[in-house]
């Protein structure tokens, strides 16, 4: 990779950095492999769920290959093991240089939490097999698996927390105070929505301390900052720091990433009751829930245009950098499904949404558009760098990943939004007798040219990410493909015209 | 005043409390004078890595 050309002038403590500072790498590249790893199992066992919903001959007959009990090893996987993965490999990644510091806790501490987290990936993806579930979604695993991740979480915090308190930078650099937040929030919601009574203490039964809506309740106000603090947080800290870095450019508005940070901060929390729109939960609470949901529509959105004005004067580099434009796309993705989500839950709107496709649609718009393409870039920044190779096996290679998951994405949100405002459609319909006009299966039929459109955009996402994987494993041997360059002088029309 | 009371009472002014302390971040991240600092803070992760390859 080429260093940074624009160095500051400003004394935030550079001078008293060595020349020769080695930042801890070790750990890094192994969660770089596990992220890229499970990133391919997680849309494996999406796209063979989605062929399940087209055609339920494949659920195999047997209980523990069901659509029920896969599904969340699917979510696990993408958010969890491929998504955790990659925030473990950035936050270590970025708190070094940001914070000019090695590891606190060192390569010990950071392999320690990279075997037993992915040893836990793996014990919560087998128990969902077994039949072991708590049913909330997003926090499936069972107590004794909760409590092992809370100590994996802890050392966790303890690792960047400790890193960022010995910095030998004064200023906190925003990327780390969305990496703050979410390390915080994550544990506060696990916790919080996992305090269950176990039946024994030698079983895996359990049942949540709060019953009936307060539960519902907890569960979506965890489940809801599980989108807000760990799928946007955490990538918003790798927006903050792998979008300047690739584009050599200071972020477009340092003051507008503060402004980001805090109201994104205070509002998220309070999003959650939009989950459970025209539910038995008190009507004030769902109003607030939607109020505060449609309020973030202006800290998204301030973080978008933070994101790709950081392009501005730079635009050509999306011409010639794939890896930049994975980076970009996303941050247009996020800026996309944070237009969507208020929009749902605003309740008339939401009265139509609500236990659709549509939702599907959207919060794949946001996992494969947003939190998948910027790791992705990420990823394709990191290895060439932790390999210590000069750059990508293939940069047009990095290209057709780039449409083939595009592609992927837009047959994938485009028959979800048809079909789903069709369900929608469908079930409220009535006939000139009041009746309603279509039996449940009848809707389930209608939808079924859509699944195949869906799993057929899965089929791609797929295949560009095995496209990833050959490029990454040819870059991390070192070798480099014979290929047309991009073309890395200004194409002489712009400067002419300039 | 009992304990209830004061308790009471600073709940219904946590609206109001959250708002001066937005407020307070708003004003600081605006302030013209704290510019120049966070334009060298938007350049740290431009500064060299230490490692060369």
């Amino acid at each position: 990779m080429t260093s940074a050309t624009l160095t500051s002038g400003a004394t935030l403590g550079s001078q008293r950095v060595s020349e020769d500072v080695r930042y801890h790498e070790d750990a890094i590249r192994l969660f770089v492999i596990a992220a890229t790893f499970w990133g391919v199992v997680g849309f494996l066992a999406g796209t063979f769920i989605a062929l399940q919903l087209a055609f339920p001959a494949l659920n195999l007959g047997l209980e523990w290959t069901s659509f029920g009990r896969l599904r969340p090893v699917h979510t696990s996987a993408v958010i969890f093991a491929f998504g955790g993965n990659v925030l473990f490999a950035t936050s270590l990644y970025s708190v070094q240089r940001t914070c000019r510091q090695f590891l606190f806790g060192g390569e010990g501490l950071a392999k320690f939490i990279f075997w037993n987290y992915n040893v836990f990936i793996v014990l919560a993806a087998l128990s969902y097999v077994l039949g072991y579930t708590q049913g909330k979604e997003y926090a499936e695993p069972e107590w004794i698996l909760d409590l092992y991740l809370t100590v994996i979480w802890v050392l966790y915090a303890i690792q960047f927390v400790g890193t960022v308190m010995t910095r030998r930078e004064s200023h906190i650099y925003v990327a780390n105070w969305f990496f703050l937040a979410f390390i915080l929030t994550v544990a506060v919601l696990h916790i919080g929505n996992n305090v269950n009574v176990p039946v024994s203490l030698t079983g895996m039964k359990s049942y949540p301390f709060v019953s009936g809506v307060q539960s519902a309740m907890v569960q979506w106000w965890y489940g809801h900052n599980a989108v807000g603090f760990f799928l946007t947080a955490g990538f918003l800290g790798i927006m903050y720091y792998f979008v300047p870095k690739r584009a050599e450019r200071p972020v477009y508005s340092y003051r507008l990433s503060i402004v980001h940070f805090w109201t994104l901060i205070f509002l998220y929390i309070w999003a959650g009751p939009h989950h459970l729109h025209y539910t038995s939960l008190p009507d004030w609470a769902q109003t607030l829930g939607m109020t505060f949901s449609v309020m973030l529509w202006m800290p998204s959105w301030g973080g978008m245009i933070n994101g790709i004005m950081t392009l501005s004067g730079a635009w050509d580099k999306l011409r010639t950098d794939p890896v930049l434009r994975f980076l970009v796309t996303s941050v247009a993705f996020y800026g996309m499904s944070t237009f969507e989500g208020p929009l749902m839950s605003v309740k008339p709107v939401n009265a139509l949404s609500h236990y659709t496709d549509w939702t599907v649609g959207h919060v794949h718009s946001g996992a494969l558009g947003w939190v998948a393409f910027i790791s992705f870039g990420a990823i394709y920044f990191l290895v060439p760098v932790l390999w210590k190779r000069s750059q990508l096996y293939s940069l047009r290679l990095v290209s057709y990943h780039f449409w083939t998951a595009t592609i992927g994405i837009v047959l994938y949100i485009t028959a979800m939004w048809v079909s789903g405002i069709m369900q929608g459609l469908m079930w409220r319909a009535y006939d000139n007798l009041g009746f309603l006009q279509y039996s449940f299966v009848e809707t389930v039929a209608a939808m079924h040219p859509f699944y195949v459109i869906r799993a057929m955009g899965g089929v791609l996402f797929v295949a560009g990410a095995l496209i990833m994987v050959y490029n990454l494993w040819r870059t991390a041997k070192g070798d480099v493909r014979i290929e047309k360059p991009y073309a890395s002088t200004p194409h002489k029309a712009a400067v002419g015209a300039a | 005043m009992d304990l209830d009371s004061i308790t009471v009472m600073l709940r219904s002014f946590w609206t109001v409390w959250l708002m001066l302390l937005l407020t307070g971040i708003l004003v600081y991240a605006m302030w013209p004078g704290n510019r120049r600092s966070f334009d060298d803070a938007s350049r740290i992760p431009l500064k060299d890595d230490g490692q060369e390859f």
